[in-house]
């Protein structure tokens, strides 16, 4: 039930009733409001027990388990919360001058230290406020380094056919014409086939390194010999960093440019659409063409870079430097784990990636890649419960719901048919991976035993299965009274 | 598997094209495809005048599960779409051989069907991706 629908004329709540009439004076009269708004009008009860309602309804990482691959959802130190709402953060405005800002800039100048440290690269900035804006930012700079050296004939980024959607996408807003590379039976990028494409008209190259389907890809030295020798440049997908947190490094591969997702490995709450932060590092041969603002240290104080100090930049991404509070969430994450547990965090992801998946193929479960070792996320398939019991990935996805989990990725990667996406992260206990593996061994049993109550789950939840087709045939987004 | 029209053409990218015979062509995708993709939301077909080519992108199908690009089987100029998609794109779903089709293309080389699969190739090609 909407709020709305509960309002009755003239019950209002006093709690949200202001104190004292604020002053109309200077606003003319002539925009000011003749009617009052439509606002529902409930008790405070009413209020309190409507939000708690909703909130409840919700799936969070706050409250269950929520293995949904490529997108990390661990969970958010509570800490990392309390420390970024400390008034000195949370108060400071974004034109506050340096000298004021001292502490805060401090925060950022370290955060790009460690972010350096921890990918090999030799330059950050934080600004993208989002991972597509950093990949944006990152093709940006690709092409920045190709036109200042008058080499124009490069318009061509090779992506992989398992790539996030998002990577063709910010070549194409580049400018770029996209080429795509298959992937072989076992997850590697087609060598071979990438040696045929690669040419004067090669760019650069766009690699998630844990791949999106959940390997890490072997050949990977020799695909950056190979891109570097056709004059073209490495880009590094940051999702799925997480694997390979504090053990191998993106500059090391060989890479020239990365995007991290900091609100997916460096744990800041997300999902929802944000807010998120998608910083940038580069090789050498890339820095000047860094978004601003930057900040920086000369040993006694903090300052932004900006325009003067980087000419060839790419430019500004937005108004200030990006989400702030998601910067400040991340180094703290970042500070609260130290040198030794930043690689911890990938060794409990993919041990528990491996864990469960092991377990999961005793279960009788396909993995999409059996012979290879998971990342901190692996493939299953269920194209063949889907052909014998009729009970598609879709299904055993909404079923998982009314066990109280959320349902891994669905569906993605395109190229493995009826795949489940499956990431657990490294901030789950084993008990939960285990319960994990009996719901999937209950719903099994179910797809054989009983089809129909998988088929049409979910039945506990306040909605049930969505008729997504028809949503998306015949949208329909306002609410009239 | 339902017996595959004969008369067709059909590329591995899971098109098909109908030679019309007067140096014109009509292109859709194939029921297997259809399938794969499930219910259809979207339909975004070329733009009539459009130069198309093989193994170039001209239009996309989306699905609620997913986009997918569609790429043109033959060289040539697109004469007409199908108008009707816009408003019932399901009916590739229920008609992808037929009703179904998507865009109709002057084709600069005719010859280049020739190079297509027939039904039965496509029909092989289809076992084996099983």
């Amino acid at each position: 039930m909407l709020i709305y629908e509960q309002s009755r004329p003239g019950r209002h709540a006093p709690a949200q009733a202001p104190q004292e009439m604020a002053d109309l004076s200077a606003i003319p009269e002539s925009l000011r409001r003749e009617q009052s708004a439509k606002l529902p009008e409930v008790s405070e009860m009413q209020a309190v027990r409507h939000y708690t309602r909703l909130s409840q309804k919700n799936f969070s990482i706050d409250t269950h388990f929520y293995p949904l691959g490529s997108c990390t959802m661990k969970y958010n130190p509570r800490a990392g919360n309390s420390l970024a709402s400390l008034p000195g953060l949370l108060a400071r405005h974004p034109h506050a001058p340096e000298t004021h800002s001292q502490g805060f800039l401090a925060c950022l100048f370290d955060l790009q230290e460690i972010l350096k440290q921890v990918t090999g690269m030799h330059a950050v900035s934080l600004t993208p406020a989002a991972g597509a804006q950093g990949e944006f930012a990152g093709v940006a700079m690709i092409r920045a380094y190709h036109d200042a050296r008058g080499d124009a004939q490069r318009t061509e980024i090779l992506v992989p056919d398992a790539a996030h959607g998002t990577n063709p996408a910010s070549a194409v807003m580049c400018g770029y014409a996209v080429r795509e590379i298959p992937t072989g039976s076992d997850g590697d990028i087609d060598v071979d086939a990438l040696k045929q494409v690669l040419g004067p008209q090669t760019a650069g190259i766009m690699l998630t390194n844990p791949s999106t389907v959940g390997v890490f890809e072997r050949r990977i030295e020799e695909i950056a010999q190979l891109v570097h020798a056709a004059g073209g440049l490495l880009y590094y997908d940051g999702a799925n960093l997480n694997a390979i947190l504090g053990k191998v490094r993106p500059g090391d591969m060989g890479f020239d440019v990365i995007h991290m997702n900091l609100h997916k490995t460096f744990s800041t709450p997300h999902g929802g659409g944000g807010p998120g932060a998608g910083p940038v590092g580069v090789s050498q041969r890339l820095e000047p063409y860094l978004p601003i603002p930057m900040v920086d240290f000369d040993g006694h104080d903090y300052r932004w870079l900006t325009e003067d100090d980087r000419p060839h930049s790419i430019g500004r991404l937005s108004a200030f430097a990006g989400n702030a509070g998601v910067l400040i969430r991340a180094y703290i994450y970042a500070r609260m784990l130290g040198r030794d547990g930043m690689h911890r965090v990938s060794e409990f992801s993919t041990l528990n990636a491996n864990y469960l998946l092991k377990r999961l193929m005793e279960a009788g479960f396909d993995a999409a890649y059996p012979e290879r070792r998971a990342s901190h996320e692996f493939i299953l398939t269920l194209k063949r419960q889907a052909k014998e019991l009729g009970v598609n990935t879709m299904d055993f996805a909404k079923r998982l719901l009314d066990y109280g989990v959320h349902a891994p990725t669905t569906y993605f990667p395109l190229l493995v048919p009826e795949c489940l996406l499956i990431e657990p992260t490294e901030t789950e206990a084993k008990e939960e991976l285990d319960r994990f593996i009996e719901v999937m061994q209950i719903i099994q049993q179910e797809a054989q035993t009983d089809p129909e109550q998988v088929k049409q789950a979910p039945h506990s939840l306040p909605v049930k299965r969505l008729d997504d087709v028809r949503a998306a045939r015949e949208l329909d987004l306002t609410w009239v009274k | 598997m339902t017996d595959l029209p004969t008369d067709l053409r059909y590329s591995k990218s899971h098109e098909w094209v109908r030679d019309e015979g007067d140096g014109t062509a009509t292109v859709g995708i194939t029921d297997h495809a259809q399938e794969l993709l499930g219910d259809l939301v979207f339909v975004d077909p070329p733009g009539v005048g459009d130069n198309v080519e093989p193994g170039g992108d001209c239009a996309v199908v989306e699905s609620v599960k997913a986009a997918s690009d569609v790429y043109s089987p033959v060289t040539g100029e697109v004469l007409a779409v199908n108008e009707a998609l816009g408003d019932a794109p399901e009916t590739i779903n229920e008609d992808a051989f037929g009703e179904g089709w998507i865009f109709k293309v002057k084709m600069s080389d005719p010859a280049e069907l020739d190079s297509l699969l027939d039904a039965a190739g496509y029909t092989a090609m289809l076992a084996e991706e099983d």
